[in-house]
């Protein structure tokens, strides 16, 4: 297991490696100067020169790819262009914030759609499965900019429930912090229920046409029995392959969601990062959101390994 | 049943339970702040923080008049090379340095040579400056520049602590320290700047609040929804729409100003090849397009009336702004009779613009009203970064863009319009309107420079270079518990007699 593991990652490296090239390339493929980006209005010519100077960006892109390369290889991200922070510093700043949304958003998905996969799966054609259908398509086609607008008109400025937007760390006020993310992880819950009950709903179906199935019937288990011992935990292998990928995805920053509820993740830095062509901070972002996915896809693998005794077998 | 009830009602008191208010602001901005040291940075909600954070040597009043700060008093020599100002006793930075002239000297001797420093074009008639008293300072130029002490009412004028800037060198930002009537107390990217008062203020009669939080909201809606909610107890940039629903809010008041700056379109008049169209040539074909638009309904349509309609590089509202030019009304028979002059009947002009919503619907509502006079106009939606390079480069024919303005006149034209200015896009060149404009410049008699701008104006007003189109306003939104606030041209939020009633 072990091996397997340690040969996936080191896979992984040279994919890694892909990755910062394209974007470093695409970067500078945009139309748009970074130098005049930082200068603002106090652009004249002089002051873009020296600026341009003071940041490298007078050399051959080649050259400052590989300035770049040597400084992520022994630690150093660069820093920010637009602030003077590090971006290893930015990073560790943001990171947490987007894995407690991305955790809170994930827990909202699989609350609600993993039940309804199944319910809509268990009585197919009925009533029930269509309202169930109907349900995770209204959340897979509702914009998360709409939904979090209205929830923050309804929910905060209507109500007064919960403050409309802003970020707390749950280590500075756990009970605020969970005031200031509920609304943004339910917005971004609702669209991965969808998915997640639609794949839940059709492995589930899957399963219970199966053999064992019905010979659990016929031993005389009760509809609840087999139904979540032998039919959900045999479903239960795709969800989580998808569960964990899905999260991979939240990794990178909910860009929308962040930006209506003005939560400083990732979404937020990248998306500003990107107008100011704050190069240093867009590569670093991408490289970790990067290893992130490709962490969460061998998690993925892993977890489909120790959940199923055949492909154990097989390794 | 009961224990339910009391659970509920609980858990209802911690959900609405919001920080305590006591003299506690919240302001929300509409971008996050770049770096928090004066010499560095660029942006205009920085300079929103500086307010409360940074006091600088000299300030603005509500009509752009320079008053004393740090400085108590000012004077040029008669042949204006030399600036003396005399500096307020008793003022102490956040760290308990003292301030006195020789940390004015380290302050702009940093501004000057500090290689990061983005002040030294706004420095750039200052020679030396020197020590002349224990509370006095001395200013030596290189050739007379009226608009000196104007740019010491920003941030070149802002004074930190010079033990903390020797220190942190570049990374002042991280960590600053002036000596404004609150002191940093920390700051999240993206997400909010903390200051709390300064016990030591000089003038700390005037400081009401304890504790003041930025917060970056970006989006409009949302900003409006804090602000209704109670989150927030200000806001800045309250969009054009959202200004009825606010007035008929009762439990919110507004404050507007008409800011310094200005709207317009830039022209290409000798930027490489994209101006040698007959727009970029005749000058009858830029007054044709000029004439065409209808300023007021496009403050009207695009601002709900909320802008200023303006042909000037100054606001009618301004003392600078010459009477002899008042905003024309649309005349699209004199733009059609000036193009047949030009021997044009209808001709295609290209226009890029920012690709925000306003500017958008600004630029098609122009569009549609030049369009009658015979020119056949081509959007170009751009995004921001892009569209300052493309006009730096001179890749375009027409430009829009604003300009945030600059207290004293000359900030709004020289470097524009000037054939040496540093942002002069269109490659502008009058050898009459240099010499007004350097003119203006170097003398310090009001008189004498109102008229040269006069007369350079009429002269811009033919050449057309930049189109000016109208100027924006600022518009605050507060909780009506804030009391003291008043909105300055600068766009700044000054918390000096600002209170919060319980």
């Amino acid at each position: 297991m072990l091996i397997y593991i340690a040969k996936r990652l080191l896979i992984a490296l040279p994919t890694l490696l892909i990755v910062s090239m394209l974007v470093f390339g695409l970067q500078h493929l945009l139309p748009g100067d970074p130098v005049l980006a930082m200068a603002g209005e106090e652009r004249d010519p002089e002051t873009l020169a020296r600026i341009r100077a003071s940041l490298n960006l007078d050399q051959p892109i080649p050259i400052q790819y590989l300035r770049w390369l040597g400084g992520v290889v022994t630690g150093d991200f660069g820093t920010s262009l637009r602030t003077g922070e590090p971006v290893s510093a930015l990073i560790a700043q943001k990171l947490p914030v987007t894995i407690q949304l991305a955790v809170m958003a994930m827990i909202f998905a699989a609350l609600i759609g993993i039940p309804t996969g199944i319910i809509a799966a268990v009585n197919k054609g009925s009533p029930v499965d269509w309202a169930a259908n109907l349900v995770a398509l209204s959340g897979l086609s509702i914009p998360n900019f709409w939904l979090g607008i209205m929830l923050i008109l309804l929910v905060s400025v209507n109500l007064g429930w919960l403050p409309a937007s802003g970020y707390e760390s749950p280590f500075v006020d756990p009970w605020r912090s969970l005031q200031t993310m509920i609304m943004p992880a339910f917005v971004l819950g609702t669209g991965l229920a969808a998915t997640l009950m639609r794949h839940t709903r059709s492995a589930m179906l899957g399963v219970m046409s199966a053999d064992y199935i019905r010979t659990a019937r016929a031993k005389g288990l009760t509809r609840r029995e087999v139904i979540l011992k032998h039919g959900f935990r045999n479903a239960l292998l795709p969800v989580i392959t998808l569960t964990a990928l899905l999260f991979g995805e939240l990794l990178a920053g909910a860009v929308l969601t962040e930006q209506i509820f003005t939560i400083p993740g990732f979404g937020k830095l990248i998306v500003d990062a990107v107008f100011n062509r704050d190069y240093a901070v867009v590569q670093g972002v991408v490289l970790c959101t990067a290893v992130g996915f490709l962490l969460m896809n061998l998690i993925a693998d892993v977890l489909s390994v120790l959940l199923n005794p055949r492909m154990r077998a097989a390794l | 049943m009961t224990r339910f009830l009391l659970t509920a009602t609980a858990l209802s008191a911690l959900l609405t339970a919001l920080p305590a208010a006591a003299q506690e602001m919240r302001i929300g901005l509409q971008d996050d702040a770049d770096i928090l040291d004066p010499d560095q940075s660029r942006t205009f909600v920085g300079r929103i923080v500086y307010a409360g954070l940074c006091d600088k040597l000299v300030d603005l009043d509500g009509e752009a008049n320079i008053i004393p700060m740090l400085a108590t008093d000012w004077a040029y020599s008669d042949d204006g090379l030399e600036l003396v100002m005399n500096l307020r006793d008793g003022v102490v930075f956040h760290d308990g340095t003292a301030f006195d002239a020789e940390a004015v000297v380290a302050n702009i001797t940093r501004s000057m040579t500090l290689e990061e420093s983005r002040r030294k074009s706004e420095l750039s008639s200052v020679d030396s400056i020197a020590a002349t008293g224990p509370m006095q300072v001395t200013f030596t130029l290189t050739a007379p520049d009226a608009s000196l002490v104007a740019q010491l009412s920003d941030r070149a004028g802002m004074m930190m602590s010079p033990t903390a800037a020797e220190e942190a060198g570049a990374d002042f930002g991280q960590n600053p320290v002036c000596s404004g009537p609150f002191r940093f107390v920390e700051r999240i990217q993206q997400d909010r700047i903390v200051l709390e008062k300064f016990e030591d203020y000089y003038d700390a009669d005037r400081i009401h609040l304890d504790r003041v939080t930025y917060l970056p909201i970006p989006d409009t809606t949302v900003r409006l929804a804090n602000l209704r909610s109670g989150e927030l107890d200000m806001i800045e940039r309250l969009a054009a729409p959202d200004v009825a629903s606010v007035s008929q809010n009762s439990g919110l008041t507004m404050q507007e100003t008409v800011g310094l700056g200005y709207m317009a379109i830039y022209l290409n008049l000798g930027n490489g090849e994209r101006s040698e169209t007959p727009m970029g040539q005749d000058p009858r074909v830029r007054q044709a397009f000029s004439m065409a638009i209808d300023r007021e309904a496009l403050n009207q349509v695009v601002f709900e009336g909320t802008a200023r309609a303006g042909n000037q590089p100054f606001a009618p509202t301004s003392p600078w702004f010459n009477t002899d030019l008042p905003v024309p009304a649309r005349d699209v028979e004199g733009a059609r009779a000036l193009l047949a002059e030009a021997g044009i009947d209808r001709m295609p002009v290209e226009i890029q613009h920012a690709n925000n919503p306003v500017v958008t619907q600004m630029m098609q509502v122009v569009q549609a009203m030049v369009a009658e006079a015979g020119f056949d106009v081509t959007l170009r939606a751009t995004e921001f970064a892009t569209l300052l390079s493309e006009q730096t480069a001179g890749n375009f024919q027409l430009s829009r863009s604003d300009w945030s303005g600059r207290p004293d006149p000359d900030g709004n034209l020289h470097q524009f319009v000037t054939c040496e200015g540093g942002i002069n896009d269109p490659r502008y060149c009058n050898p009459e309107v240099d010499r007004l404009l350097n003119e203006a410049r170097a003398s310090t008699d009001t008189e004498v420079r109102k008229a040269a701008y006069d007369a350079a104006g009429v002269i811009l007003n033919e050449d057309l270079p930049v189109i000016y189109l109208g100027h924006q306003t600022y518009i605050f939104a507060l909780d009506d518990s804030v009391q003291g606030f008043e909105a300055l041209p600068d766009g700044m939020i000054r918390l000096q007699d600002v209170t919060i009633a319980e």
